[in-house]
């Protein structure tokens, strides 16, 4: 498509195009009501001044005698100007005026009429067009007076002129102007179809021109560019799960690897191939448990699960999951105590619930562990499971007296798949806390991590049900 | 206890009647598995690879226990499932699939289906589903009182006794039994035991059920000559009278 083409095309240039049509035909308008009403007005002072002369020459006439009316007639005809007078006698021969002559029968009309004729005192055969009134005076003797119309032809002349010129003036400014603004809005458009082409070809970091006029054009490229800001954080959040998917599948896959093919190499006797694909069926198991763990953070993450939303009393998940984690927490040599006596009413996904508060438990109880171990106390440690409706919202907690997350490192830990360095003894996916944190995301709630003093101190907060 | 065959499961230890399964599954390597695995410890499977033809095997042959894969070509396995209800085939289904969500799996079970096992899976797992399905399907069912051994259930008095010895159980211990010994003499999982008794369908990353378990063991074997609640290496839980 060729400048001219895309520009005629445009929405913008079709629009002038309607206005202008609208305009001219508005200014055509303007101009012949204007044209015919100063015709009129023209007309009208004319018959006013032909009245009155013929008042007044009646009158002298008729006081003084034809005499008077033939000596005022010449005296008047001698002037300059454009009044024409005529009076005739019965025979209808001229006896005074400066008219030569006149269309046939105008003078035996009495009363208004339009007509041609040549001035007593021209030569040439050019004929001008007058208005004229006749009137009959006693004794046969007619009076002719009237005024020439050329004024009025020129100043039809004038208006038409004005007409043509100004509408030619529209035409021209409006196609000029539409050109203009045309090819403004065409470039800003151009502007950023590029840039969207260039996003598309790859280049998320690219933003569409914004002027800072807040106009449209602009609360568009705005809104555009706070969309791709939002699918360059949803690429990032996703070229970071990959990333970690990479790291945290591959690393197992390469022991499983090793492990088959050091069983290959080195495996003597049945025994030695059995003990290598158990070690390998392990291995492959915690793979499979950190692949699900992932789909679920990702589902969790999507949204899908908000289908299922049902209204419970978040008691009764904590209630339960303390009895599945109790057995397991006894035989660690730590204490699990529930306080959830309170209703909590709230609006969610049972299961994810609890698969998020079993996670945060296991961990718990994982971490509980590390410390009796490390420190030979042994025994000391107490998790606290709880479920409180407070003001709006309802809390649920898991707190243990673990060794507890550094202030620094607390938001890292929610990451997915951070596993932070104390606890790298601990067997698990590294996955607990971020599914909580997506589980508690999809309610429309939130996690935090608090320090318990000492242990940590885990809360989701989420919206108060009915 | 030393098996001899190239397929050595541990669930294999454990004593099979033998059933007819059929296997609609359009993997072929995966089928090949399942049918090699399901001979050696004494089942007869038949393989169908499509829906269609899966359906129509199903239909017509008398089998203990279909196990249908949920994306299969021609017909899928939901619909194949529907199908089968619909001609009045209660054939128990265990379905598989790729998709493990709770609500996937609320999914299938609705279409008609008696179990959900999400791939990736055990064949140990498999295996004992089958059989606690084909087992449902062939008689002991909701009985008011189970005995294993000298052990009692009474259900309706919620009471639990071995030999003379009244054995006092927490509730959810007493589910935990319930469960067991309604499946007496079959392997039951750790899975199927979370699923079943505590209704959660998750992984809770850690063997929970174990202690769970041992509490339970402690209650019921401790003391006793004869343990009844037997480990199953690699696969799971039985409670079986060890003097037969």
């Amino acid at each position: 498509m060729t400048a001219l083409g895309k520009l005629i095309r445009s929405t913008t240039f079709r629009l002038t195009l309607v206005y202008l049509t609208i305009f001219t035909l508005y200014a055509a308008a303007l101009l012949s009501y204007f044209a015919l009403n100063t015709g009129r007005l023209i007309t009208e002072q004319i018959t006013d001044t032909v009245d009155t002369e013929i008042q007044y020459l009646t009158q002298q006439y008729t006081a003084s005698g034809l005499r008077r009316l033939i000596l005022i007639i010449e005296n008047r005809s001698l002037r300059p100007g454009s009044s024409l007078y005529l009076v005739t006698a019965p025979t209808g021969q001229g006896l005074a005026g400066n008219v030569g002559s006149l269309a046939p029968g105008v003078i035996e009309t009495t009363g208004w009429s339009e007509t041609v004729y040549r001035r007593l005192d021209e030569q040439e055969t050019a004929e001008h067009s007058a208005l004229v009134r006749v009137t009959q005076l006693s004794g046969g003797f007619r009076l002719l007076v009237g005024r020439d119309l050329e004024e009025r032809g020129r100043m039809r002349g004038i208006i038409t002129a004005a007409a043509r010129g100004s509408v030619a003036l529209v035409i021209v400014l409006g196609l000029a102007g539409g050109f203009f603004v045309t090819r403004r809005v065409l470039r800003r458009f151009d502007a950023m179809t590029d840039t969207t082409q260039r996003i598309m070809a790859g280049d998320l970091e690219e933003r569409l021109p914004v002027t800072g006029t807040g106009d449209e054009l602009d609360r568009l490229a705005t809104n555009l560019n706070d969309m791709l800001e939002r699918i360059e954080a949803l690429m990032r959040g996703l070229k970071e799960v990959s990333d970690n998917i990479a790291h945290d599948l591959k690393t197992p896959l390469t022991r499983l690897r090793n492990s088959c093919e050091e069983a290959l190499r080195s495996a003597k006797s049945e025994a030695d191939y059995r003990d290598k694909l158990e070690s390998m069926l392990e291995e492959s198991d915690g793979l499979i448990r950190t692949f699900d763990a992932l789909l679920m953070i990702a589902r969790a993450e999507s949204g899908h699960a908000r289908d299922n939303m049902v209204a419970f009393d978040a008691s009764e998940i904590v209630r339960g999951v303390a009895e599945l984690y109790e057995p397991l927490a006894e035989e660690q040599g730590l204490s699990l105590k529930v306080e959830a006596f309170e209703a909590a009413p709230i609006k969610g996904n049972r299961e994810l619930l609890s698969q998020a508060l079993a996670n945060l438990v296991d961990n718990a109880i994982k971490y509980s562990r590390c410390r009796s171990g490390d420190t030979q106390a042994g025994g000391k440690g107490e998790i606290v499971v709880a479920a409180r409706a407070a003001g709006e919202r309802v809390l649920l907690i898991v707190a243990d007296r673990g060794p507890g997350i550094a202030e620094a490192d607390r938001a890292r830990a929610v990451e997915r798949f951070v596993r932070l360095p104390h606890g790298a003894a601990a067997p698990g996916s590294g996955l607990g806390l971020s599914l909580a944190a997506a589980v508690a995301r999809l309610h429309g709630g939130e996690l935090t991590l608090e320090d318990n003093a000492p242990g940590l101190r885990v809360v989701i907060a989420l919206p108060r049900g009915v | 206890m030393i098996a001899d065959n190239s397929l050595d499961f541990p669930a294999t230890r454990v004593q099979h009647t033998p059933m007819r399964l059929l296997l609609i599954e359009d993997d072929r390597d995966a089928a090949d598995y399942l049918v090699k695995a399901f001979r050696e410890v004494g089942h007869v499977a038949d393989w169908a690879a499509d829906g269609e033809e899966g359906l129509a095997l199903a239909a017509e042959g008398a089998y203990d226990v279909l196990v249908v894969d949920r994306m299969l070509p021609k017909l899928d396995g939901l619909s194949v499932i529907s199908a089968l209800r619909a001609k009045k085939v209660e054939t128990p289904v265990l379905i598989l699939s790729a998709l493990g969500q709770v609500d996937d799996r609320v999914r299938g079970l609705r279409a008609g289906g008696d179990d959900y096992l999400p791939k990736p899976y055990s064949f140990s797992e498999l295996l004992a589903r089958i059989e606690v399905l084909a087992r449902r399907r062939g008689g002991r069912g909701e009985e008011t009182a189970y005995r294993v051994g000298d052990l009692e259930l009474d259900r309706l008095s919620h009471s639990v006794k071995r030999g003379a010895a009244e054995i006092d159980l927490q509730p959810r211990e007493f589910r935990l039994l319930e469960y067991l010994m309604k499946h007496a003499g079959q392997v039951v999982t750790r899975t199927m035991l979370l699923e079943n008794v505590w209704d959660y369908h998750f992984d809770p990353q850690t063997n929970v059920i174990d202690v769970h378990i041992s509490r339970l063991r402690s209650k019921i074997d401790k003391g006793f000559a004869q343990p009844l609640l037997h480990t199953i290496r690699g696969a799971g839980y039985m409670i079986r009278d060890g003097a037969r």
